[in-house]
């Protein structure tokens, strides 16, 4: 048998030796290891011949990932469907395709995925995909929304769909007996890893705002984290003999434990990567290199020690992408923001032909009452749980999250590629196969059914909303100016909760790393074009301060129904305002031009213009003159 | 930061102050380090420069830096309001008439058009034309001129925001 485990590929060396084995078997292959169609031209030179064999498995890889990419093609040349159906659907479609062929053709035992392949190739190029795209001042301003959604939210659905789900298996004691509440707590542990992001895709083209967008991002990611820790936690719980409650209180440790040690690494490596890049100016082909490197070894090394690798990969990337982005040229950083994404999808369209070839095995388990449950119970438990965090974290935050908000991220948390691949590397247990049918029925449901319906039923949502309370002109102008007014005067106090540290860690990053880790020439050119574009930006307040003369018109006409309509239209396109931005959302299968290059930068001061404090770094010229005109002594 | 007893034994009319605006010896302490850190020159008032614009010539001395903060502080509503005192710093009122004070530029009371032009084009980004910013300021005046003057009166100003929750949009948290 030729030896194929230089490959990086998902199936096991053994697994594919059977395969092997199992053609031979079945007549195929021939007396010599050539193997293959060979003319039998004896003692001559063969001018052709055609040795399958010898690059069947690279070759029958490329060829699902190859059908995958030319279906995604044709589904995005087809018209208005990409604006309706999530990609995910499409992936599952030709996985479930796939699958169907293999089972055709094939007698023997299908590939399988294994847990290393998982957890070591499959896994972290989704994870630095999402890490690397994260928008990090965004995500640090709503860092406390989105730990609380994610850890608090994943936490209550775990136990809470866990617990119901062994009150259903008592029930129905008589087929479901043998599943033990750590089973089911596994199980809900990996059916609670939602992937919300998979629904924003569907909202290209109306307001995802930026809050929603980093809300459901920040959650998926961090979501993905706490589901794999805790996995793993009960996966050992299982392994041992008996569970204690110094065991469960070791595991909330272990918990934390592994959370923060991840964190660590990933800053350490991130650090080093920036220092690299440094001095990347005179090899620039490889430099993207480094980034991958470095992440990839931020996350082997923390699962060596058996911290939280998604958190080391996602810290790694977060950490080093403002500097290494200042660092390297700009073919570099879009080399790597291409390489990224097309890692990323090919290892979900692996996942998720695995997916649809084990969906058409021939050994499912079926039990109408975990199935009907499991579904029931993920829908209910995400919804009240959004509903209930939602509730207390509005008292807390200035920008509230609306209740379409709350729509959109309890209805889209749909399943995707991390449940299968969880369930799929449970150890054997008896009802291993019953887990890993509901898991795909889940996927399948969440995937299609609310993937599809969620747009349309947002959509009747705000038409019912808006008949009920349609904002006047009026209230929507003055809401505005109050936010504007607002963020400016919390600039002037130092808003201690949020801004304080962030101001602390934007002078310690400015001081010091900064000039450690980017590289001379890039930052005396940054802050020129900064102070350039201050003095620009003065220049055009400047202007606005001219009133031109206006006619005050005699009389007022009723507006026409379209010229209301066309008011409304832009004034939600136009009002300058911070939180509602229109920006496209993350999206794992496309790039769009990053935010930072198009939006307005952080304006942040210059040595020369003066203060040590920079009161003003977030400003817009707007809140500047809006605040300043209140500053004012007033009788 | 110093000690509470020390930072407020260097402010003038601190009682007064206090007494007027609702804030608590630690906001006030915490207010005027922020004072301090805003201005760099240390002359005891804080000119636009430290705010970052230019050509204006008002300043505002640590006890109006205060006074205009005070808008800002949550409502209390739970306490019954002894009718003889003055309104509260911080009442819906007050935060209304201090919203009104930005429109009104020169103070006569009412919102024109033309003050309500020059808020809405500052409010826009550049896209927009200077008919459609008409059409706005028509519309948003129409919506609320009930004595059809063809300008905004405070009365007018706040029964037009009615329905908003001027509490929550224009307080910050912290300075409770």
């Amino acid at each position: 048998v030729p030896s194929l485990s230089p490959f990086p590929f998902p199936f096991s060396p053994s697994m594919v030796a059977t395969w092997m084995d199992g053609e031979k078997a079945s007549g195929l292959g021939s007396n010599s290891s050539k193997g293959g169609l060979s003319l039998d031209v004896p003692m001559a030179l063969r001018v052709f011949s055609v040795d399958y064999y010898h690059v069947q498995a690279p070759f029958e890889i490329v060829l699902w990932i190859m059908l995958a990419s030319l279906a995604k093609l044709g589904f995005h040349w087809s018209g208005r469907l990409p604006a309706v159906v999530p990609e995910s659907c499409l992936l599952i479609m030709v996985g479930l395709l796939v699958g169907g062929v293999i089972y055709g053709v094939r007698h023997s035992a299908p590939p399988t995925l294994s847990a290393d392949a998982f957890f070591l190739f499959l896994l972290p190029p989704i994870v630095l995909d999402a890490g690397y795209f994260l928008p990090g001042k965004l995500f640090f301003e709503n860092l406390g929304t989105i730990l609380w959604y994610a850890v608090l939210g994943t936490l209550w659905n775990v136990l809470g769909i866990g617990v119901c789900l062994y009150g259903v298996c008592l029930l129905a004691s008589g087929s479901l007996g043998d599943v033990s509440l750590l089973h089911c707590l596994l199980f809900s542990s990996l059916i609670a890893a939602v992937d919300p992001v998979a629904v924003l895709s569907v909202f290209q083209e109306i307001h995802v705002n930026e809050q929603l967008h980093i809300l459901v991002f920040g959650e998926s990611l961090l979501n993905d984290a706490v589901t794999v820790v805790l996995y793993k936690l009960f996966e050992s719980f299982l392994r041992l003999p008996v569970v204690t409650g110094v065991d469960v209180l070791l595991g909330g440790c272990r918990v934390l434990g592994v959370g923060l040690g991840g964190l660590g690494v990933g800053l350490f490596f991130g650090l080093v990567a920036a220092l690299t890049s440094r001095f990347t100016s005179r090899a620039q082909v490889i430099a993207p290199l480094f980034v991958f490197l470095y992440s990839y070894l931020s996350y082997l090394t923390s699962e060596m020690l058996h911290l939280s690798g998604i958190m080391a990969i996602v810290t790694c990337a977060v950490t080093m992408k403002q500097y290494v982005e200042a660092n390297l040229s700009e073919r570099s950083n879009t080399s790597i923001q291409y390489f990224l994404k097309m890692w990323s999808s090919v290892s979900e369209t692996l996942i998720f032909i695995f997916l649809g070839v084990s969906t058409i095995q021939d050994v499912h388990m079926w039990s109408w009452a975990f199935v009907c449950s499991t579904l029931l119970l993920c829908l209910l438990w995400r919804a009240t749980g959004v509903i209930l965090l939602t509730a207390v974290v509005n008292k807390v935050r200035r920008n509230v999250v609306t209740f379409r908000d709350q729509f959109i991220i309890a209805y889209g948390g749909l399943r995707g590629a991390i449940c299968f691949s969880l369930v799929f590397l449970i150890d054997d247990f008896p009802k291993k196969r019953l887990f890993i049918t509901t898991t795909i029925v889940v996927i399948l449901f969440t995937v299609f059914v609310q993937g599809m319906t969620i747009k349309p039923l947002v959509e009747l949502l705000e038409v019912k909303r808006r008949k009920r309370n349609l904002p006047t002109v009026s209230e929507e102008i003055h809401s505005r100016l109050l936010d504007h007014l607002l963020a400016g005067i919390e600039d002037v106090v130092g808003y201690w909760g949020q801004h304080y540290w962030k101001d602390k860690f934007e002078q310690f990053n400015q001081r010091y790393l900064c000039r450690f880790l980017i590289r001379e020439e890039r930052q005396a050119r940054s802050s020129i074009v900064r102070v350039y574009q201050e003095l620009e930006r003065r220049d055009e307040r400047a202007d606005e301060e001219h009133i031109t003369h206006v006619d005050v018109r005699c009389q007022t006409r009723p507006h026409l129904l379209e010229e209301m309509d066309s008011i409304r239209r832009i004034l939600t396109r136009n009002l300058h305002s911070f939180n509602n931005k229109q920006i496209p959302a993350y999206s794992r299968h496309t790039l769009h031009g990053t935010p930072a290059a198009e939006g307005r930068k952080p304006l942040r001061r210059h040595q020369s213009l003066g203060g040590k404090h920079s009161p003003w770094s977030q400003v817009t010229p707007t809140v500047h003159s809006i605040t300043h005109s209140s500053i004012q002594p007033y009788s | 930061m110093g000690s509470t007893n020390s930072t407020l034994s260097k402010i003038p009319n601190v009682e007064e102050l206090m007494r007027e605006t609702g804030f608590s010896p630690a906001h006030i302490v915490r207010l005027y380090d922020r004072f301090e850190s805003l201005d760099k020159e240390k002359t005891g008032h804080l000119r636009p420069e430290d705010f970052g614009a230019i050509n204006r010539q008002d300043t505002v001395d640590f006890h109006s830096f205060v006074r205009i903060l005070a808008h800002f502080r949550p409502a209390e509503n739970n306490r019954p309001r002894d009718p003889s005192l003055p309104e509260p710093v911080n009442s819906r009122i007050s935060k209304l008439k201090f919203a009104f004070q930005l429109y009104d530029l020169d103070k006569d009371g009412k919102i024109s058009r033309a003050e309500l032009l020059q808020v809405l084009r500052s409010m826009m980004e550049m896209q927009v034309t200077e008919e459609q910013l008409e059409s706005i300021a028509d519309r948003t005046i129409q919506e609320a001129d009930l004595d059809r003057d063809d300008a905004i009166s405070f009365e007018e100003f706040r029964k037009s925001l009615e329905k908003v929750n001027i509490d929550h949009k224009m307080s910050i948290r912290f300075l409770r």
